[in-house]
């Protein structure tokens, strides 16, 4: 059996974040009712004409600027012809052979180390609306709110050889793009899709095999599993000398399997021809400058200087960064108290995973970058302990309540008084004599016993280090 | 230049068009006729000759990314064949 | 018949303005010669009868106003064109039941200038065709000659205003389609330059190549119409941010042809031009030496592949611009259809007529994988190649002149059964499209054989209709009136 290599090329679409759609004045806003956002323009009524958003382009540049592209002062908007119920006009407005950006390239970071991805091209087109299907009374919904909603199209060079670099690559799409602030970057919703286009060869061979395009890729975890699994099954094809056959295939992530999506789909000739509504995009030298000089610090940039800056491990400054939000909300609580390593533990650990399991975003949550800074100067200040920050933590985190108050509310402030913890240490003495004489015969492991009864006496308040030092001493 | 019976059927079902055999055959040959004629294009030296998709010569034309909503739900259903009142409605995509 | 209607339109304009005659006034004579002559004629689709009388009396109670140059007028629009409110079907049977909820960007132009919309004018189907034929729902009738076309695209138009049934109408040029109805009723037809007029409204053609336009009895009339729908329109890329010239200023400046060079391409003054058609032309041309102009003799040198080039680009964009209509958000659907594909196709083939599903089918064609480069590429190349042929032609000459239609108007039914023979008859029309220039097509007289209307075209440079009206108006006024057409008297 020849050891077989996987080349993997990605076609990324990317929802703008603009207010209104590419080519008319309607709302792209999520979540209105059906066909609200919907104009005789973009509902591609007899007669109509798009005029161009030039915050969209802007975006796109952008984008492409921040992928290293090459951006084309000159490019064209084409026809790409075909028949849907989602398609208005009965063609989409795409680029085809004068895209905006020419090829640029994304560095991802993978556990065998940086690879380079080379991106071939970004180019602008609109939306379709959305089919809602009923199949128990054999008619679909068409709404069109989505139709004209301005996409960019970022195609990957097929220099992608595992699923761990494809899903790396599009965490750094995605994260590029939050940073940007010009899309929302949500699989799962579709503001930011993924095809993929898996083929594999002989290892060493210069030829290409034939490729399946995959669809229905609707979550990282789902990249991930359904390229593993067109890769063996494609390997065992030709294991088997069969061929593979070039084909769109559906990801089913119940099945962890791809299916054929032949005889659902024809040969598909989109007639490209450049739109003669449209003039094309000519950008000036100085409005693409303008543009780079705007651009904020971007995710592997602000990584590298943050890990610089507060001398955080490598790990944590990736996580950190990996959400411009959650970088944010970093700094903005080491600038409220210079404690940068415990404030990256805490986000790492505890916020990360309420914000996960709660599904916030860091800028969203209750608990401000303020707040957590103060929770962790009230346990360097020993006004609270580490166990009792953990337990109130997620009272905090829900509530917003600031530490301080909180804590001087529920009565949580540490007892660090060395009369009050002796009281208690001499009543736990008192009341386990044999464990005491166990202890002083040499069974030290039952200091973690007497600790745990002073916690218990105190209520957790008392401060650990002073009930150890005075265990130590009363016990001998 | 001829088109055959398959091609021009082709033709049709990209255009969403279905004709029946006689005039598929018409057609199939006025066709003939016509890209015949445009055929004589093929005369002309167009070497170096940029193409021309339009006479407009003017800068590109922007918007500015206001939104606006300008026209009822109602009017954009108005016309339909077929509408529930929310949703265009058309028959299942098999 | 009324004497409002032997007015011109800027003849009316002006008695409206006196307040010699009412805005109800001049639509009830419209109305009522257009419920005299529509049995013969057919020229409209739609009136809008209760709605235009409503508007003249709006108009009317509220007063002349002269901040609206149109007060008033009763004009016809070509049914191409959304009117808001008012049924559009493009001459189809698959807007059979399509009433917009927008103006075309020139109609409401003209109804903001005071104008009053009495109709919908006839067509072919989707402008496609030179004879209004093609038309879905009736069969025009040349006011000359009730059996011969008016020509087409813009025939209803044409009749309409020839048959004094209004004062003027809106049509629509994307290979001739104002200019040749026109020259074949004996009315004036004017195409603008590409980007003069916006098409937004506009039931896209071929969107390179299609331009508004005015249909009227006089240049003056078709001036005081350009000036209003003329202009830069943020709803149209392609509409060109330019300033529109004062034309009635540029009228009154030239009352002869002195120091006017006319163009006479060699290309279209050859053979292939009827004996009637020539002669009538040429006494034109003579006219026009009469009040001073200058004649030189210039090559277009790629005329003869004009047609090629234009039906290639013309029949391309038609296949996508139709696409639209697929029965699912307007027009007809077909209601036998159970699943979407075969919904599609069904709409569509009854929807369609023979004429418009054959360029479809061509124009999808030459887009299609394989032959898009020695089809539509090349067609954009040699474009461009005629193109600048007229660029060179018009640097030696103020205006080009020569024929619009190689024959007068000719019988019902003579050239249905060979399309290609009706592509031909837009060899004189047709590079203008594709060049993006303006032109007007102006009477020349009543051909002596057939008696049938005989138009001269001039064709001027991008953007200067100011000058090209300037010389149409004043040789219009020199060339012989034909009067009331004969078969509408």
């Amino acid at each position: 059996m020849p050891d077989y290599e996987a080349v993997i090329g990605l076609e990324v679409h990317a929802q703008l974040k603009t207010a209104s759609k590419l080519f008319c004045s309607c709302s792209t806003a999520f979540g209105s009712e059906p066909n609200e956002n919907v104009c005789e323009v973009c509902s591609g009524m007899p007669g109509v004409l798009p005029v161009l958003n030039r915050t969209a382009v802007e975006y796109a540049v952008k984008m492409g600027l921040a992928v290293n592209c090459e951006i084309n002062e000159r490019s064209v908007f084409a026809r790409k012809n075909y028949f849907y119920p989602d398609l208005p006009a009965g063609y989409q407005i795409s680029q085809y052979e004068s895209p905006l950006c020419g090829p640029g390239h994304l560095d991802v970071e993978t556990s065998a180390g940086p690879r380079r991805i080379g991106i071939t091209r970004i180019h602008m087109e609109n939306d379709a609306g959305k089919n809602i299907h009923s199949s128990a009374e054999n008619v679909s919904y068409v709404d069109l709110n989505r139709a004209g909603v301005p996409l960019i199209e970022i195609v990957s060079d097929p220099d992608i050889r595992t699923s761990e670099e494809a899903v790396a690559y599009l965490k750094g799409l995605r994260s590029i793009l939050l940073y940007l602030g010009i899309c929302d970057g949500n699989l799962e919703e579709g503001s930011f899709r993924c095809d993929a286009n898996v083929s594999i060869r002989p290892r060493g061979q210069a030829e290409f095999g034939t490729r399946a395009e995959l669809k229905n890729l609707n979550s990282f975890r789902n990249v991930q599993r359904a390229i593993d699994y067109e890769i063996g099954r494609q390997a065992d094809l030709l294991d088997d000398g069969e061929a593979v056959v070039q084909e769109t295939r559906l990801y089913d992530a119940g099945r962890n399997t791809t299916a054929s999506m032949r005889g659902k789909e024809e040969a598909h000739d989109y007639r490209y021809f450049p739109d003669p509504d449209l003039i094309p995009i000519q950008l000036e030298r100085a409005w693409i400058e303008k543009w780079a000089a705007e651009l904020p610090e971007l995710p592997r940039e602000r990584r590298e200087r943050m890990a610089a800056e507060y001398d955080l491990p490598a790990e944590d400054a990736r996580i950190l960064t990996e959400e411009k939000g959650l970088a944010d909300y970093f700094e903005a609580a080491v600038a409220a108290y210079d404690a940068p390593k415990k404030i990256a533990n805490w986000m790492v650990g505890e916020f990360l995973r309420r914000l996960n399991e709660t599904h916030t975003a860091a800028e969203d949550a209750a608990m401000g970058p303020e707040s957590l800074a103060a929770l962790v100067a009230l346990i360097d200040k020993g006004t609270i302990s580490g166990k009792i920050a953990k337990d109130v933590f997620p009272d905090l985190f829900a509530s917003g309540r600031a530490p301080e108050e909180y804590v001087k509310a529920k009565g949580l402030v540490q007892i660090s008084d060395a009369g009050a913890i002796e009281a208690a240490v001499d009543a736990v003495i008192a009341a386990n004599p044999a464990e005491v004489e166990a202890y002083r015969g040499g069974k030290t492991k039952l200091m973690g016993f007497f600790v745990g009864q002073v916690m218990r006496e105190t209520r957790g308040k008392a401060n650990p280090q002073l009930v150890n030092e005075l265990l130590q001493g009363r016990l001998g | 230049m001829k088109i055959p019976p398959q091609e021009a059927a082709r033709i049709a079902a990209l255009a969403r068009l279905q004709l029946p055999e006689d005039k598929l055959a018409l057609f199939a040959g006025q066709f003939e006729d016509i890209l015949g004629y445009m055929d004589q294009l093929g005369e002309v030296d167009t070497t170096g000759v940029e193409p021309m998709y339009s006479p407009a010569e003017h800068a590109t034309v922007f918007r500015g990314d206001a939104a606006e909503k300008r026209v009822r739900r109602d009017d954009v259903l108005a016309n339909a064949p077929e509408t529930d009142g929310t949703f265009f409605v058309v028959p299942k995509i098999v | 018949m009324s004497d409002l209607i032997s007015l011109t339109l800027t003849g009316l304009r002006d008695r409206l303005a006196a307040g010699e005659v009412s805005a109800r006034a001049a639509v009830d004579a419209c109305l009522a010669r257009i419920q005299a002559t529509e049995p013969a004629l057919s020229a409209l689709i739609t009136v809008d009868a209760d709605a235009a009388r409503a508007r003249a009396d709006e108009l009317d109670a509220a007063g002349y106003d002269p901040a609206k140059p149109l007060w008033g007028v009763p004009l016809a629009i070509k049914d191409a064109l959304t009117t808001k409110g008012l049924r559009t079907t493009c001459a189809s049977k698959i807007l059979d039941n399509f009433t917009p909820f927008y103006d075309a960007e020139a109609v409401a132009r003209l109804r903001a200038a005071g104008a009053v919309i009495v109709g919908k004018a006839n067509m072919d189907e989707f402008a496609m065709g030179s004879s209004t034929e093609n038309s879905a729902y009736q069969l025009t009738r040349n006011p000359w000659d009730a059996e011969r076309i008016p020509g087409g695209s813009s025939g209803g138009s044409a009749a309409s205003v020839t048959a004094r049934q209004c004062f003027g109408a809106l049509g629509t040029d994307t290979g001739g389609s104002i200019r040749q109805p026109a020259s074949l009723c004996g009315c004036v037809g004017l195409k603008p330059s590409y980007g003069r007029v916006s098409r937004y409204g506009l039931v896209a053609y071929g969107s390179s190549l299609d331009q508004i336009g005015p249909l009227t009895r006089t240049v003056e009339d078709a001036a005081a119409l350009l000036a209003v729908i003329a202009g830069p329109d943020a709803k149209d890329s392609t509409c060109a941010d330019r300033p529109v010239d004062d034309y009635a200023a540029a009228l009154a400046a030239r009352p002869d042809l002195s120091g006017t060079t006319i163009g006479l391409p060699v290309e279209f003054w050859g053979q292939g031009l009827d004996g009637e058609v020539d002669e009538r032309l040429r006494a034109a041309v003579d006219t026009a030496r009469g009040l001073g102009a200058k004649t030189v003799e210039v090559s277009l040198p790629h005329s003869k592949y004009a047609i090629a080039a234009y039906y290639i680009v013309a029949m391309a964009e038609a296949s996508s611009n139709l696409a639209r209509f697929d029965g699912v958000r307007y027009g007809v659907r077909d209601a036998g259809a159970e699943e979407l594909v075969d919904m599609y196709a069904r709409s569509r083939s009854a929807g369609f007529g023979d004429e418009v599903q054959r360029r479809i089918m061509i124009g999808t064609y030459v887009l299609s994988a394989g032959y898009y480069d020695a089809y539509y590429r090349k067609a954009a190349q040699v474009r461009r190649l005629i193109r600048d042929d007229f660029a060179a032609a018009l640097a030696q000459c103020d205006v080009l002149a020569g024929p619009v239609s190689p024959v007068p108007a000719w019988k019902i039914g003579a050239m249905t059964d060979d399309p290609l023979q009706m592509y031909l008859m837009d060899i004189f029309t047709i590079s203008l499209n594709l060049a993006g220039l303006p032109g007007i097509s102006i009477p020349a007289g009543l051909g002596a054989t057939s008696g049938m209307p005989v138009g001269l075209q001039l064709m001027g440079r991008a953007f200067d209709e100011a000058g090209l009206l300037a010389v149409a108006n004043t040789l219009f006024k020199a060339l012989p009136d034909a009067g009331l057409p004969r078969a509408v008297a």
